[in-house]
């Protein structure tokens, strides 16, 4: 398998506590990586430094085999690198068709003047963009809410729209940031049977996530974080086994819970 | 935020109907009747003037809901190219014999150059940082204008020449109302193009989230600048018309106050609506001049009119009343 | 040096002005978010109403607590009448009205007042003392001692008093503060209140020197929202140290560089402290959390 996206040593501190501290992964292509640790582990603000939102201050990101630490967020767009937000980052004022629409930004021309001018390449482009954007709404399941403001969505719908949207940049890797947090059974399932339909499509998919029913299911390596340091890494059986990872963060609850699966 | 998204899936045959229902026709239709029509009724020459006033300055308010309204960036100081544009007119024509047109889109070009140089860092700032930063260059400009005594005139101002265009020299305040509703109706024509272009998708994400936009490829600072430009632009437009309207400018037409109400003129009518930009320029034009018979007591109600309006329709005017009607409907 | 010394001295005068009404910017920022652009119509009402008290007949003194007081109450009713109603109102919203109320202001004080340019006897006279071949007006004196009385009075408020800290918590976190059984919109009001007296203070103060009259509200407003700014938002220190340097720059940018475009060093400062640094000179880098 290929190795899209690594992350080798990624270290961070905020006012002079270590938040993220030599952790590294690989992520493969057509592939699920799930990234899991309690609360405070560091696992978003790992998110943050992949995706270009912070600066990391030790360590590398190599997208695609090229070293791209430090670049802007929307350099790693450009270069195949999207992300979903465990704090929704919707564009609650626009509808949820032109919410994924503005994913499709980096594939469409972007001259100010012609769309000042509304060319006639200007509405063909809008009518491409907008069947791409149905297609995507359809994929994760809110074709009917194409026209509704994102502001009226229900919250489950809209962790599917942002994955829609990252989506609509066709990344080569999703980052996945507690898809199923406040989602209920049935939504849940619903992203279970979406994020393995979008790893079978060949993208390689990093999965925060709490839900150790679904992160056992559909990952094929785990990531395990305590205080900001890597704990284990391996497959969900070897992770499940890890004596380390049922004493600190599993518990007795989660252990029977992931034992349970 | 009006929406305008013309169901652009639809089958061809219904999509003219579509179209027509859409709102960019629609919200034209409007503009063009609110130009069209009052002059059916005036009494005199001077409701010519205020009209003028009104067009042109909505001008410089609709570029400056692209900024506010589109990209969610304040400009406290946008007046200062309103004054680049007014005193372009007045000075190339009459020292270096520029045409009134050229000089007009020199002025353009010179705001559009300054927006894009100033605007990289300020735009980097956030908040009531952007706020204060854009006050300052906006007074910096003015003080520009009063100061350099020997280039503008200084505080009293200078004449603007004549607009002539082939011969015929522009004059008369019936004149100037129908160009200005004219320039108006191509400045919101364009700012409801950019809205459902990529580049108005872009701005209106970018005012909701812009780490967002940022991780799925908007390049942000670009946007904002492209933003900050053309509203330079639009003001531009307007502070070169006026001048020419007015045949005189003095360095208030680049001062804070200026500034202000152009802001007002935004929040008022309704962020993010080009017939909010329209009728809340209105407003603040309009309303003083009601009250021209107790001139002492101008600003009292001026400012009161602003409080009052901000503290019971602060969503703005348009968006209020297209509130009220769904809720009726 | 002696030139360097007399620049020194009329830039700190100033600069006290400014400090005075950038703190007042600062507590109501605190307490409410509020960028009150109203804060420099506080100072005009304390000079113009002292002025027109004591041509009243009413003593000097007494003419100038009375103006105090009625500052206050117009900076309270600024917040009842204007600011409470508009609850939760974007922060540019907000902005806008308090530039109402500002217009509003000046357009009373026009009326009640005149637009004509007043002063104030000096308090120890207007014979210049001479320091280092300086001149300095005893006046200059009072109000820097004004100045330094009020910071002090303020830093004991909040320091040593209960109610001193509940406004130091509304400004931390009004939520917790609530929740805590703070009546936040009480120290917002108090909050306007105080800014108002500052401000009032400051015009009582200064109006000997530098003269007043009813529009001069706005230019002292937005030099000291830029000394506010300058010191990064929301930090009394920093709004008391960006206001003396924009003084300061003032005296020295009109003395060495140009009288004419005093105003604007100000604001060249400000954009140029701003590009290099975005949050302020006493501001913290802001880690945007997602």
């Amino acid at each position: 398998m290929s190795v899209v996206l690594e992350a080798d040593g990624l270290g961070i501190s905020f006012g002079g506590v270590k938040a993220v501290d030599g952790v590294s992964f690989r992520a493969e292509a057509g592939r699920i990586l799930a990234i899991i640790g309690p609360n405070g582990a560091g696992k978003t603000t790992l998110f943050n430094m992949v995706s270009g939102v912070y600066l990391p201050k030790a360590g590398a990101v190599r997208l695609g085999g090229e070293d791209v630490t430090g670049m802007e967020p929307q350099v790693l767009a450009a270069r195949g690198l999207s992300r979903s937000f465990q704090n929704l980052q919707i564009f609650f004022r626009m509808t949820a068709a032109e919410n994924v629409m503005v994913g499709r930004h980096r594939h469409e021309a972007r001259g100010v003047l012609a769309h000042l001018l509304s060319l006639p390449s200007v509405a063909r482009q809008n009518r491409a963009t907008r069947a791409k954007a149905l297609e995507l709404l359809d994929v994760v399941g809110l074709r009917a809410q194409a026209d509704i403001p994102a502001g009226s969505l229900p919250y489950g719908a809209l962790k599917r729209l942002e994955i829609a949207r990252a989506l609509a940049t066709e990344p080569k890797v999703l980052l996945l940031d507690e898809p199923a947090a406040g989602c209920n059974p049935v939504e849940t399932e619903e992203l279970d049977r979406v994020i393995q339909q979008i790893a079978q499509s060949g993208v390689a998919v990093v999965l925060v996530e709490h839900d150790m029913k679904l992160v056992m299911k559909i990952s094929s390596r785990i990531l395990v974080l305590d205080h900001g340091r890597p704990l284990t890494e391996g497959t969900p059986a070897e992770v499940r086994a890890h004596p380390d990872v049922i004493r600190a963060y599993l518990g007795g609850h989660g252990a029977r819970e992931a034992a349970g699966v | 935020m009006t929406s305008h998204s013309p169901d652009i899936a639809a089958p061809p045959a219904a999509g003219l109907l579509a179209r027509l229902a859409s709102g960019k026709l629609a919200v034209l239709l409007v503009l063009a009747l609110l130009v069209a029509v009052p002059p059916l009724f005036f009494p005199s020459g001077f409701y010519y003037r205020v009209g003028a006033i009104v067009w042109i300055l909505a001008i410089a308010t609709i570029g400056l809901n692209l900024l506010m309204g589109f990209a969610g960036q304040v400009s406290l100081g946008h007046a200062g190219f309103l004054g680049i544009g007014a005193y372009a007119v007045a000075l190339l024509p009459s020292r270096y014999g520029i045409h009134g047109i050229a000089a007009m889109v020199i002025g353009a070009a010179l705001s559009a150059f300054i927006a894009w140089v100033a605007g990289r860092p300020i735009l980097r700032l956030r908040g009531h940082y952007l706020a204060v930063a854009t006050l300052g260059f906006g007074i910096l400009i003015a003080m520009v204008l009063t100061n350099e005594q020997w280039l503008t005139g200084g505080p009293d101002g200078m004449r603007v020449p004549r607009l002539v265009l082939f011969d015929w020299p522009v004059r008369g305040s019936d004149t100037w109302y129908w160009i200005g509703g004219g320039a108006m109706l191509i400045a919101a024509w364009l700012a409801l193009n950019l809205v459902d272009s990529p580049t108005g998708r872009a701005l209106r994400a970018i005012h909701d989230s812009e780490v967002a936009a940022r991780v799925i490829g908007v390049d942000v600072a670009r946007y904002k600048l492209a933003a900050f430009v053309i509203s330079a632009v639009y003001a531009s437009v307007a502070g070169s018309l006026l001048a020419f309207f007015d045949g005189h400018i003095t360095p208030d037409a680049a001062g804070f106050l200026r500034s202000v109400e152009l802001v007002t003129m935004v929040v008022i009518g309704g962020m993010g609506s080009v017939v909010g930009s329209v009728i809340g320029t209105l407003v603040i034009v309009v309303l003083p001049q009601t009250l021209t018979f107790l001139s002492d007591y101008k600003h009292i109600m001026v400012g009161a009119f602003i409080m009052l309006f901000m503290i019971f329709l602060r969503a703005g005017i348009v968006p209020s009343l297209a509130a009220l009607v769904r809720r009726r409907g | 040096m002696a030139e360097f010394l007399q620049f020194a001295f009329s830039g700190l005068t100033v600069g006290a002005v400014y400090a005075l009404v950038a703190l007042g910017f600062t507590l109501i920022y605190n307490a409410s978010d509020v960028i009150n652009f109203a804060q420099g119509e506080f100072v005009m009402l304390g000079g113009m109403a002292t002025v027109f008290l004591s041509l009243a007949g009413v003593p000097v003194p007494l003419a100038a607590l009375i103006a105090v007081a009625a500052t206050t109450v117009v900076g309270l009713a600024l917040y009842k009448l204007a600011i409470d109603p508009a609850r939760g109102a974007s922060a540019v919203t907000l902005i806008i009205i308090t530039i109402g109320a500002s217009i509003f202001l000046r357009g009373v004080a026009s009326i009640v007042f005149d637009k004509r340019f007043h002063s104030l006897p000096h308090w120890f006279g207007d014979r210049p003392l001479t320091v280092a071949g300086a001149s300095v007006l005893p006046q200059s004196l009072v109000v820097l001692a004004g100045a330094l009385v009020i910071v002090v009075l303020l830093w004991a408020f909040f320091e040593r008093t209960l109610f001193g800290k509940a406004v130091l918590a509304t400004a931390a976190n009004r939520v917790a503060a609530k929740l805590s059984g703070i009546d936040t919109g009480f120290v917002v009001g108090f909050s306007f209140a105080v800014s108002a007296a500052i401000g009032a203070v400051a015009g009582v103060l200064v109006t000997p020197i530098t003269l007043t009259s009813f529009d001069v509200g706005t230019l002292l407003a937005l030099k000291g929202f830029a000394a506010a700014m300058l010191g990064g938002m929301g930090h009394p220190v920093g709004a008391v140290v960006g206001g003396l340097v924009v003084g300061l720059l003032e005296a020295f940018g009109a003395g060495y560089i140009s009288s004419q475009y005093k105003d604007a060093m100000a604001f060249i400062v400000i954009l140029a402290v701003l590009f290099a640094m975005p949050n302020g000179l006493f501001g913290r880098t802001r880690i945007e959390r997602v």
